[in-house]
């Protein structure tokens, strides 16, 4: 718990940074700072952050609501070349299957399914949006994500956290997402266990964003005090997706 | 030859606005002092002008290429290519693609909602196109709320824009009309005063650009965490970006108006007057 408070000591100290940088129009969190996009995608972050609350609720909707959705992006990493690992635990029902929490935190660990539902549990009906125009609803259960960042202690240097996939993605979030009671490790959907390609075992859910921000096929967690360009940053994809 | 000769123009308005009740209503003192000699743009409107079609031209282009990579609407919260379509517009590589592995129902009573995996990845462009949208829309923002500023300021809103009641007749609403029909087009002077069709114009096009930047924001998922209301007021996601696609057409539409209306009217003289000012 103490490692929660010191967490959003340092999300105190980033938004102060962050004023700062809308003011100097400087964002160091840029992924590629000098491309006139970035530039405005930064300003929309950094303008979402100066406006918006940090802590409100997403809408939460009724079970009679939920749709259909289609699973896309990546729909089975046993598939791809290097995927054997993820076969395998995936033959083996995820039994063997384990989350890493790395970084800046106080009680590195490793986490199994088991693990993670006898945790608190935390079940959601929210609405998935696409960056390609789509939306689904959809209910989620799992782990909140500052519930597990709280277990682990994050330190106070801590900005980011980083998320790595079994198909090679990799993204962050910043501590204003990162703490939302909303963020979910998601284990379940639909009242069922995760479908693969919905990204078993467990997917991220991070409401406030674009859906391709809530990763699939979780594999490791690292609490960063730095950005990090890469995963679809890197190939010229916005990082905040609040819009 | 075409239009009327240059020294009448002060004192006859132009043959777009020859009727009585337009010429009465525009030939205010006031006015006298907002046009700059001669008629033409003031410097601010330029100035905004050019923003504003900036922003404009590059938000279609962003838009439309966002469009193309699920060009399917819907209404309501939620829509997807396992759901029902209101229709697709046949517009780039995606239209009518798709392909699906089975549906697998999430729940065990029938016709409820399914998932399936999609098989290929459609065309997507979105890596720029969404930024670029956004990055267009700031500066549309920009430019319109310095317009608007502006031309509340200095009364030009109200003085040139907003149709007064006498304008709104049947009879002047109808010689406007007829004026717009002949063929070659009457040439008016450039800048305000403006005839009654134009102020109406510019009147829709005021209460469409909220209307564009609600329903965009309304497909925000940050923005809607904060004003659900958003949600409520379009009834729902998919329902604000086919209201969001409409709004675009109609402006689109008036766009396409302004600009034949340009080269009907010499656009060499009204381009010129929209870059340096200076009327005839």
């Amino acid at each position: 718990m103490s490692g929660f408070r010191l967490s959003r000591r340092a999300l105190i100290g980033g938004l102060a940074s962050g004023g700062g940088m809308l003011l100097s129009g400087c964002n160091e969190q840029s992924p590629t700072y000098g491309s006139i996009l970035r530039m405005g995608d930064n300003f929309t972050y950094d303008a979402q952050r100066l406006l918006l609350s940090h802590g409100k609720l997403v809408r939460e909707y009724d079970r009679s609501q939920i749709s259909s959705m289609p699973a896309t992006g990546m729909v089975d990493p046993g598939k791809i070349e290097g995927g054997e690992a993820y076969a395998a635990l995936r033959k083996g029902g995820f039994e063997d299957w384990r989350i890493e929490v790395g970084g800046r935190v106080a009680r590195p660990g490793s986490f199994s399914l088991a693990d993670l539902k006898r945790m608190q549990s935390r079940t959601q009906i929210t609405r998935h949006m696409c960056e390609e125009g789509w939306s689904a609803i959809a209910e989620w259960t799992g782990v909140a994500l500052p519930v597990l960042l709280a277990a682990v202690g994050v330190a106070s240097s801590a900005r980011f956290v980083q998320f790595h996939s079994f198909d090679g993605w990799q993204d962050q979030i910043d501590m204003v997402d990162a703490l939302h009671p909303q963020t979910l490790l998601a284990y379940g959907m639909n009242g069922r266990d995760l479908p693969i390609g919905h990204g078993a075992p467990l997917r991220l859910r991070v409401e406030r964003q674009i859906g391709y921000r809530s990763m699939k096929f979780l594999k490791r967690i690292v609490v960063a005090d730095h950005f990090d360009t890469f995963g679809a940053t890197s190939r010229g994809w916005a990082w905040h997706t609040g819009i | 030859m075409r239009g009327i000769p240059l020294a009448n123009a002060a004192v006859h308005d132009s043959l777009l606005r020859c009727n009585t009740e337009a010429r009465v209503a525009g030939a205010s003192a006031g006015e006298a002092s907002e046009l700059k000699a001669g008629g033409g743009h003031r410097l601010w409107v330029r100035l905004t002008h050019w923003t504003i079609a900036g922003a404009v031209l590059t938000l279609i282009y962003s838009g439309v290429a966002i469009l193309m990579v699920h060009p399917k609407l819907y209404w309501g919260m939620a829509g997807n290519d396992l759901m029902t379509p209101l229709f697709e517009i046949p517009i780039g590589p995606n239209y009518r693609q798709g392909s699906f592995g089975p549906a697998e129902p999430f729940f065990a009573a029938a016709g409820g909602p399914v998932t399936a995996d999609r098989l290929v990845e459609p065309w997507n462009q979105n890596g720029w196109a969404r930024s670029l949208h956004f990055l267009a829309a700031w500066f549309f923002l920009l430019g319109i709320a310095a317009y608007w500023l502006a031309g509340l300021f200095t009364g030009h809103l109200r003085r040139n824009l907003l149709p007064r009641r006498n304008e709104l007749g049947g009879r002047n609403l109808w010689a406007d009309v007829k004026a717009h029909l002949r063929f070659p087009m009457p040439i008016a002077r450039v800048g305000p005063p403006y005839a009654i069709l134009q102020k109406i114009s510019y009147a829709l096009v005021a209460l469409a650009l909220p209307l564009m930047f609600l329903t965009g924001i309304t497909m925000s998922p940050a923005i809607t965490t904060d004003y659900p209301v958003l949600l409520d007021l379009f009834g729902g996601t998919q329902s604000a970006r086919t209201i969001h696609f409409f709004t675009f057409a109609f402006l689109a539409l008036f766009l396409l108006v302004h600009l034949a209306m340009i080269l009907l009217t010499g656009p060499l003289r009204q381009l010129r007057a929209m870059v340096l000012g200076g009327a005839e």
